[in-house]
């Protein structure tokens, strides 16, 4: 592992130019999924099973093949019946492809409310939609299950007769009919708890929500008459379309090729395939390109959620507070098939805490829900709800600060994770310690029906593969091509780390996201990964052209290269600083000294510097109508360092209103049968520019050495505390403990009618 | 969306004279913020679509001594910006501020909302204690209903086939007449209704007793609901809490909800009472002159 | 088929259009006219991407019919700026980082064009108010805040 020195100046990295392609969004000219055409388009729908379970008896697709306009009809039929194979999908975990190709269109069975069964492709939207209407399904219907503990229970509804049991972080071992289990453990809890002076037991439900990108699903794609099919599209990885498109489609990857557009949000749900092989068979079939988009109600019903969960823990503490022993049992929606986030959720529930006796146990269940998909620190803010509402309560009852509990227990640089490894560089008490001397935690919170509450969160971060080519214009500028899809700014952060490495401007950088037949592999932009990892292959690239060009150098002067010094954007002869080149310079006369120079780096980094936060909300409650009112807020979070200081608020401000969303409102309802009830965004809530005050973001660093700059993911944590720091707040405002989210006015109500009675 | 015929008559004769022929199933067109998207989703599918915008006396918003006309295709935000409302129905002002944001507010109409007739309708309950007569013109002529006798089911109103609303008709407030809306929602806006509640009280020119009071209440019953049990309960009382709160009582006993994804029976019926307590404390106030 | 003619002055161009009556005035300007700056989000009122100045108010352009418009004003995302001159909204959304994916912000920004037009002095909470109907998932809405704070500062000096 590289521990690199970081600079103590840096001239470009923390600070805040303007990103290169938001002149484009702000004028509307910037082309995100939807807005892509092609001469002779045909417009794709899908047909959707209406049953949360069913056996698929016939499918008589004629009366829609034969409505006028309609070019093509598919059905599973018309995809390859492909054997079982698992592959590694980053923050999807392990993921077997036979599954991915069943959820993009049912074989046999439907295993929930919006299950692709057919689709269509015609002139228009409206037509394509009517004639998907016509398609005759006849279902045999079977019982569905729909939450964890049902689907655990004995004669509860099997969704599969076989299933590889899901890995992500760690294996799972199949344990039940819908259930496959992990254990991690250090120590001896029993031990443990017979040292604890105080322990507590608490129970907790969290229901299903969603990423709830504003941009849904768009695929643009092309059949061409040689056999390559061309894919536009909005993803978070346009390579990770391209391969499991193959593999679903027996395609050769360089038969595919996906030119990712500009996505209009992800949060982790847009890294793999739905619609895109219905598209690529329904423009075969009709010899035209084929644009298919998902409207909101089929992204809700028809995507990949976040887990709900059902979670047991215990916790064991000394009177002086030091937690002795925890154990945590948590089960996690996997949904229609294996595979969810159950063990980064409950590897990461006590972990910013150090503490000798661990005994851990996750269940990956599934449900006749659909698959669920990453959402920003999967599996995270589920656990985090229990186990820093658990310590809140340990805090009132041994008369501790909050802030001096955790202070008392956290992990620090060193100490073992529960995965088995010891913890990098991380500054958990400094932004403790930054938590006691802000003025938010100093101020008195007034008034009545007010409270205060803290949480503390903690998410890893990804290396994973990256490439970045790098190639020098003769005037000086540079162009900078990664895969990495931008989703909230990364074109600028890795131009400045670019200009940075080479000594020159941001704006004389131009960076772009290449498509898979352009740039070499990278993987999605997810995991906090794509400012750090793929930073590293600009870093590392960015190395290798200045080496080039001191080579240049050295040819001109006509001395050894190692004479040439490289001084921030200049070359200079150690023997005779008289002879100088600018980087413009220098770059002027490549052609006459052996032609362009360019530069490609593929890095699949370790070093991955980790995540931890600190939240602090002030809130006041109707006590008459169970109505919370967010009044402050304020979050602590160490960036390693800030690339773009304004970007990384940004990814703190977004991360906490998901996750104030996500503790007041936000939730799949679904009625008996397994249909989904909320598919609107009227009734899937989540905050609007009223619902939240401003978010100060309070940013930290302790440089990661795993970086050239020190930088540390910091996408992800944020969505981790608000839960529960949301949930302390409401016990001190109102006495009430919750144990579920999300923390509706009814059921705020219900616990407050409970403490009266 | 399937398809359909779109028409934009000039006049009210023109309109009705569209609705008569009766060749097709037609619905009428407003701001278009219910009907577009219940069309979208396929629950109304009408096979010809009345644009109304065109027609001066739905449109029309008016005052002579007695009485505010107002028709039933005149936005949110022209009642919203209009004067003499804002002086004369600050209860309107309420509910049409609460609607759905800017934008929804820029287009939907007070008579879209009342055909609409959905039972958590936001314009209803306060039209209902302003005891607002709608104007209703038909094959068999012009009729006036008062808008708590509207609504007979969800989405489901008194219009006989081709009739049409008009317009509303409004009495001025009296002297020390004051009314007041408000609603519960899980966010700040941009929901359903889980209950709301409309109150509209007369005081004496003292300030001290009640001489009439009006409560409705919505989301809460099939319908928006007139609750007319309360007026004994208020009628000579004084301007006291357990004279409101026996009166929210009564309104919360009132209530009728249902369970559904938006809100259990026992909150609704809690916050029915809520809610009319405060509606009444703000009617008053407004009664008296502080607002 | 039974598309209609409609004339509408679009971004202060007269256009003329065929549509079908089921069509939106969304669908319509992004689809026959490629007008694509205006994004649909929702479809049905709840998130404020399709927002467009129609008559001189902002509304929902998923909401409203294309034939509904004939005879009508419109102006879209691509009409704010004149030129190569950007709104100020436009200007303080890009330094002030009021967008990461940058999918509602055509949005916001005619939203807020059209509040500035009507309140050149907003406070936080009216800003707030106004623009309850425009969703964004990415920013946590203080940098949008923000950014339309120091647009109606430009905008207000410019008019002195």
């Amino acid at each position: 592992m590289n521990d690199y020195v970081i600079p103590e100046k840096l001239r470009v990295v923390g600070t805040t130019p303007i990103r290169p392609d938001g002149h484009d969004k702000v004028t509307g000219r910037a082309k995100f999924g939807d807005d892509f055409h092609l001469p002779g388009m045909l417009h794709g729908k899908v047909l959707r099973s209406p049953h949360a379970h069913a056996r698929i008896k016939s499918i008589d697709t004629s009366h829609a093949a034969a409505f006028p306009g309609v070019h093509a009809v598919v059905t599973a039929a018309d995809f390859p019946k492909i054997a079982s194979n698992v592959i590694d999908a980053g923050e999807s975990g392990q993921i077997d492809m036979q599954d991915v190709a069943d959820n993009c269109i049912a074989r046999e069975k439907v295993f929930y409310d919006g299950h692709a069964v057919a689709a269509v492709a015609a002139d228009n939207a409206h037509i394509a939609e009517e004639a998907a209407n016509l398609i005759q399904v006849a279902y045999e219907l079977l019982d569905p299950v729909m939450d964890v503990r049902s689907a655990m229970a004995d004669n509860a509804p099997v969704l599969h007769d076989n299933f590889l049991p899901g890995a992500f972080l760690a294996p799972t071992e199949k344990a039940l009919p819908n259930a496959s289990k992990l254990e991690l453990a250090m120590g001896d809890v029993s031990t443990g708890f017979d040292q604890a002076d105080v322990i507590i037991e608490r129970e907790f439900t969290t229901e299903t929500v969603h990423q709830g990108y504003i941009e849904t699903h768009i695929v643009t794609a092309q059949w061409g008459a040689n056999g390559m099919v061309t894919i536009w599209t909005t993803t978070q990885g346009q390579f990770a379309i391209r391969d499991q498109l193959a593999l679903v489609l027996e395609l050769p990857m360089s038969a595919i090729t996906v030119i990712p557009l500009e996505i209009g949000g992800g949060f982790g749900g847009k890294d793999s395939i739905y619609i895109d092989p219905l598209a690529v068979v329904l423009s075969k079939q009709s010899g035209r390109p084929v644009k298919m988009v998902m409207n909101r109600a089929e992204t809700l019903r028809a995507t990949g959620p976040s887990s709900g969960t059902y979670i047991k823990a215990r916790l064991g503490v000394k009177t002086d507070g030091t937690l002795v022993a925890a154990e945590f049992h948590g089960a996690y929606e996997a949904g229609a098939y294996s595979g969810g986030p159950v063990a980064p959720g409950v590897s990461t529930a006590l972990t910013r805490y150090n503490i000798p006796n661990v005994k851990i146990e996750g269940y990956d269940v599934l449900v006749n829900k659909p698959k669920v998909k990453p959402y920003r620190a999967p599996g995270a803010t589920p656990s985090n709800f229990a186990v820093e509402t658990m310590i809140d309560e340990l805090c009132r009852e041994l008369k501790l600060d909050p802030v001096e509990f955790r202070l008392r227990n956290a992990l620090t640089t060193g100490d073992r994770l529960v995965l088995g490894f010891p913890c990098p560089e991380i500054g958990g008490v400094e932004i403790l310690k930054a938590v006691q001397n802000h003025a938010h935690y100093q101020s008195d919170i007034g008034g009545p029906h007010r409270g205060r509450g803290l949480a503390y969160g903690f998410w890893f971060g990804a290396g994973l593969p990256s490439s970045a080519d790098l190639m020098v214009n003769s005037d000086g500028t540079v162009q900078l091509c990664s895969g990495s899809p931008d989703m909230s700014g990364t074109r600028i952060t890795l131009a400045m780390q670019a200009a940075e490495a080479l000594g020159i401007e941001p704006s004389d950088i131009f960076p772009s996201v290449g498509d898979t037949a352009s740039v070499g592999y990278s993987f999605q932009t997810v995991a906090s990964r794509t400012t750090f990892a793929t930073g590293i292959a600009v870093y590392q690239a960015a190395q290798d052209i200045l080496a080039q060009m001191a080579e240049r150098a050295a040819l001109i002067w006509q001395i050894a290269t190692d004479n040439v010094l490289i001084d921030c954007g200049r070359f200079l002869n150690k023997a005779n600083i008289q002879q100088c080149f600018t980087f413009k310079e220098l770059a002027g006369k490549l052609d006459g000294t052996g032609g362009p120079i360019a530069a490609r780096a593929l890095a699949s980094p370790e070093g991955v510097g980790f995540q931890i936060t600190a939240h602090l909300v002030d809130l006041a409650v109707d006590t008459e109508t169970g109505k919370v009112d967010i009044l402050r807020y304020t979050a602590f979070q160490d960036a390693g360092k800030a690339v773009h200081p304004d970007f990384v608020e940004g990814q703190i401000q977004g991360g906490t209103v998901q996750g104030i969303g996500w503790a007041l409102n936000e939730e799949y309802f679904y009625d008996e049968a397994g249909h989904l009830k909320n598919t609107s965004l009227l009734d899937y809530r989540m905050p609007t520019i009223l619902d939240v005050p401003n978010i100060e973001a309070v940013i930290l660093e302790t440089p990661n050495p795993g970086h050239p700059y020190g930088v540390r993911g910091v996408g992800e944590v944020p969505i981790v505390p608000p839960a529960a720091a949301i949930a302390n707040a409401l016990y001190d405002a109102a006495g009430i403990r919750m144990n579920t989210l999300p923390m509706t006015p009814a059921k705020i109500l219900d616990k407050l009618n409970s403490l009266t009675h | 969306m399937k398809n359909f015929d779109y028409k934009l008559p000039a006049s009210l004769d023109e309109l009705t004279d569209m609705l008569s022929r009766g060749e097709h199933t037609a619905r009428l067109l407003a701001g278009g913020t219910d009907l577009v998207v219940a069309m979208r989703g396929h629950r109304i599918t009408p096979e010809l679509v009345i644009d109304t915008k065109r027609v001066e006396e739905l449109n029309e918003l008016s005052f002579n001594d007695h009485t505010m006309i107002l028709g039933a295709s005149v936005t949110c935000r022209t009642v919203c910006r209009d004067p003499q409302v804002v002086k004369n129905f600050p209860a309107l002002i309420d509910c049409a501020t609460l609607i759905g944001g800017t934008q929804i507010q820029n287009r939907a109409t007070l008579g879209g909302n009342l055909c609409n007739a959905a039972p958590s309708a936001d314009t209803i309950p306060a039209l209902i204690v302003l005891k607002a007569q709608t104007n209703i013109c038909g094959p068999h002529g012009n009729r006036q209903v008062p808008v708590e006798e509207f609504c007979t089911g969800p989405g489901q109103t008194i219009l006989e086939p081709n009739e049409i609303l008009v317009s509303f008709s409004i009495p001025l407030p009296r002297k020390h007449e004051g009314a007041f809306f408000i609603r519960f929602i899980p966010r700040n806006d941009m929901d359903i209704a889980i209950a709301n509640a409309a109150a509209s009280i007369v005081i004496d020119s003292n300030g001290e007793t009640i001489i009439e009071g009006r409560v409705a209440i919505g989301a809460v019953a099939p319908t928006p609901l007139y609750v007319s049990d309360v007026e004994p309960v208020l009628s000579g009382q004084p301007i006291a809490d357990d004279v409101i709160a026996q009166a929210a009582d009564i309104a919360r006993q009132a209530a009728r909800p249902i369970t559904d994804m938006r809100g259990t029976v026992d909150q609704r019926k809690h916050l029915t009472e809520v809610l009319v307590r405060r509606a009444l404390n703000g009617a008053v106030n407004r009664a008296r002159g502080n607002d | 088929m039974n598309r209609q003619q409609v004339t509408a002055t679009i971004n202060g161009e007269l256009k003329e259009f065929l549509c079908e009556p089921r069509q939106s005035l969304l669908e319509v300007l992004r689809d026959e006219l490629f007008l694509t700056g205006t994004k649909e989000g929702c479809n049905d009122g709840n998130c404020g991407a399709c927002n467009v100045i129609l008559d001189g108010i902002v509304v929902n352009a998923c909401c409203i019919f294309g034939v509904e418009t004939n005879g009508g004003h419109i102006t879209t995302i691509e009409g704010l700026s004149k030129g190569n001159e950007l709104h100020p909204l436009q200007q303080t959304f890009l330094e002030g980082t009021g967008m990461q994916c940058g999918f509602c912000t055509p949005g916001f920004l005619i939203a807020a064009s059209a509040l500035l037009d009507e309140n050149p002095e907003p406070t936080e909470k009216e800003i707030r108010h106004w623009l309850v109907g425009n969703l964004c998932r990415c920013t946590g809405y203080d940098k949008i805040v923000k950014s339309v704070q120091d647009a109606a500062l430009i905008l207000r000096e410019r008019a002195l």
